[in-house]
């Protein structure tokens, strides 16, 4: 059976005018249903570009995305919208919008042409707001929630939009400690308990990454080594991630540590 | 639930509130004026009959009734083209007088006009012909700085940036209209600069029909951009997500935003800050971005203000130019926003 979401020989990088740049190619990635992925690499090494790919904000310079065994590309963009969701770390100009306006924004895909919610619409936006846990916020305005709740909103709006793959661009950057755990946590039973196909991107190494199931990481010899997380993380590919010599892997400490 | 029916509540306060206002200022505007005229005479000549006095009968149906509808739908069209392109360029200062929109415009009326006779004189010519190409040449100027902000746009990712560009266009499109007018006849330039002042006055009842029809198709074909609007609060990568193919909506909300505003300059003239400043009123009002809500109340709050500027314009013994008038009511309301955009939730 063809996996939910796969790559076949992609290439991705960037197009500037006549030139390209292929940062990583041959990538033969899959992702199942129930399946929460955390794909990381540092800085620059492609992961937002991959993502971005995934998510067909560009176009990939080889190569083919499968979902359920059609190709992506050919997906018209409104369908495609019901496929996969977005959570990014985009600026966005929502302050003036209530949580539940926001998430309910999700439902766009779904809505006809002047974009009115129904009964139906609304009943998915409340469970939304309920299964990311900030049912209480649902009436305040997106101003003047804290950056732990602003991105649950947008995951409870991702959810809304009701796509069997949901894909995070560093979806706990700008987060304290707290509220990273809680959102990796959440992403987990989203993924466990709704049988969503989530993938996310991240540098932020902890032992939340062991709430992931599976592991891509970007090496610095720019291939991306996949694997179960619990035997990723005692593979020697963890200390290929980062080009820096002075830091190595600790197991125990879920962490990079600085080798003296 | 409280909140949501807070909001409902105020947006149909807000929306009685306007239409109430506008009935009281078109009122005024039919009863004051450089000539008095009672309020008995204004109805009886409302009501299609003759008040005795012919010259009444001409200055309310030729003049004051013209004007009220042209200023209201002037209002509307300048405040709904800054909305749309405030929400396009996801910049809260943008306008179409601030980001050149408007010069453009000009510009075109300017070119057409020399082209055509030599002389900038008649600014929306009289015969059919003359003002159909004065049109024309409006909406091409305001394009073709729209194409230029667009193309910016995709360069320049700040949005001051983008501000001050619109500012620089601006800036060249006066100067060509200047160096049009060196070559143009004093007569020419005499009532180029007259129609430079803002004019609601300048639309005749043969005019009006075509200048009301084409606003009322903007107008109503803005109110069809609602959801995709929306979607644009998040950006473009999250409007994409949800199935908004962004680039043609951005270019069916200029094509919008150009035909209204080049309506709007050809028949009354380059209108500063309307356009700018009324979104933010209706956002105050309303306390949101919603556009399913904020586009109604932009549309009522711009026929109010143009009213008012109307009134002021020409309600008493001295007519004042419009564009003496918008800045003043501009201004004070540009700086409170400034001022206060940490306590302001749409800049959060």
């Amino acid at each position: 059976m063809a996996a939910l979401f796969a790559t076949h020989d992609l290439a991705v990088g960037y197009v500037h005018g006549k030139h390209s740049t292929t940062l990583l190619s041959r990538l033969n990635l899959s992702l199942e249903a129930g399946q929460l992925v955390a794909l990381l690499g540092q800085n620059g090494a492609g992961k937002s570009t991959l993502l971005r790919a995934l998510t067909c904000a560009t176009s990939p310079i080889a190569g083919t995305i499968e979902v359920a065994g059609r190709n992506l590309a050919r997906i018209a963009m409104r369908e495609r919208s019901r496929i996969i969701g977005l959570v990014s770390t985009d600026r966005i100009q929502a302050g003036a919008l209530t949580v539940t306006e926001l998430v309910g924004l999700g439902r766009q895909p779904h809505t006809g042409f002047l974009g009115r919610l129904d009964d139906h619409d609304r009943a998915i936006v409340a469970s939304a707001l309920h299964s990311v846990g900030i049912d209480a916020k649902a009436n305040s305005y997106v101003a003047e929630l804290s950056d732990g709740e602003r991105q649950k909103a947008m995951i409870a709006r991702a959810l809304a939009q009701q796509t069997p793959i949901i894909v995070l661009d560093e979806p706990t950057a700008f987060l304290d400690a707290a509220s990273r755990i809680e959102t990796m946590q959440l992403l987990a039973s989203l993924a466990h308990d709704q049988h969503k196909a989530i993938l996310l991107s991240t540098h932020d190494i902890s032992r939340s990454l062991l709430l992931t199931d599976e592991l891509w990481l970007i090496t610095r010899d720019r291939k991306v080594v996949t694997g179960p997380t619990s035997e990723m993380i005692h593979s020697a590919a963890m200390n290929q991630v980062f080009s820096n010599r002075h830091v190595a892997f600790n197991v125990e400490h879920c962490d990079y540590e600085s080798i003296p | 639930m409280m909140a949501a029916q807070l909001h409902s509540h105020r947006y149909v306060i807000s929306v009685a509130v306007l239409i109430v206002a506008l009935a009281a200022l078109a009122a005024a505007c039919l009863l004051l004026g450089s000539v008095d005229i009672d309020a008995s005479a204004v109805w009886t000549i409302l009501t299609g009959h003759s008040s005795g006095n012919e010259a009444w009968d001409v200055i309310v149906m030729q003049s004051r009734v013209p004007t009220i509808v042209t200023a209201a739908l002037a209002g509307a069209a300048l405040s709904i083209s800054g909305l749309l392109l405030q929400t396009t360029f996801n910049n809260p200062l943008a306008g179409p007088s601030i980001l050149g929109v408007s010069t453009g415009a000009g510009l075109g009326v300017a070119i057409v006009m020399l082209a055509m006779g030599g002389t900038l004189g008649s600014v929306l010519g009289t015969s059919a012909g003359g003002y159909v190409a004065t049109l024309v040449g409006a909406f091409l100027g305001a394009g073709a700085v729209l194409l230029v902000l667009v193309v910016f746009s995709s360069i320049v990712r700040s949005s001051t940036m983008l501000l001050i560009i619109g500012i620089l266009v601006s800036y060249l499109a006066s100067s060509v209209i200047s160096l049009l007018n060196s070559v143009a006849s004093e007569e020419g330039v005499h009532s180029y600069v007259a129609w430079g002042f803002g004019n609601f006055s300048g639309v005749s009842t043969t005019q009006l029909p075509v200048y009301a029809g084409i606003i009322v198709v903007g107008l109503a074909a803005s109110t069809l951009m609602v959801k995709p609007l929306n979607a644009l609060l998040l950006g473009t990568r999250y409007a994409e997500n949800l199935g908004v193919d962004t680039h043609r909506v951005r270019i069916e909300l200029l094509l919008i935003t150009g035909v209204l505003t080049a309506v709007v300059t050809a028949f009354c003239g380059p209108i500063g800050f309307l356009g700018l400043v009324v979104p933010h009123i209706a956002r105050l009002m309303l306390s949101t971005s919603n556009h399913s809500r904020l586009l109604p109340v932009t549309m009522l709050a711009g026929a109010d203000t143009a009213l008012l500027c109307a009134l002021l314009s020409t309600g008493f013994d001295h007519v004042i130019p419009l564009n003496a008038i918008t800045p003043v009511i501009g201004v004070p309301i540009i700086l409170y926003i400034i001022l206060n955009r940490k306590k302001i939730q749409y800049f959060n």
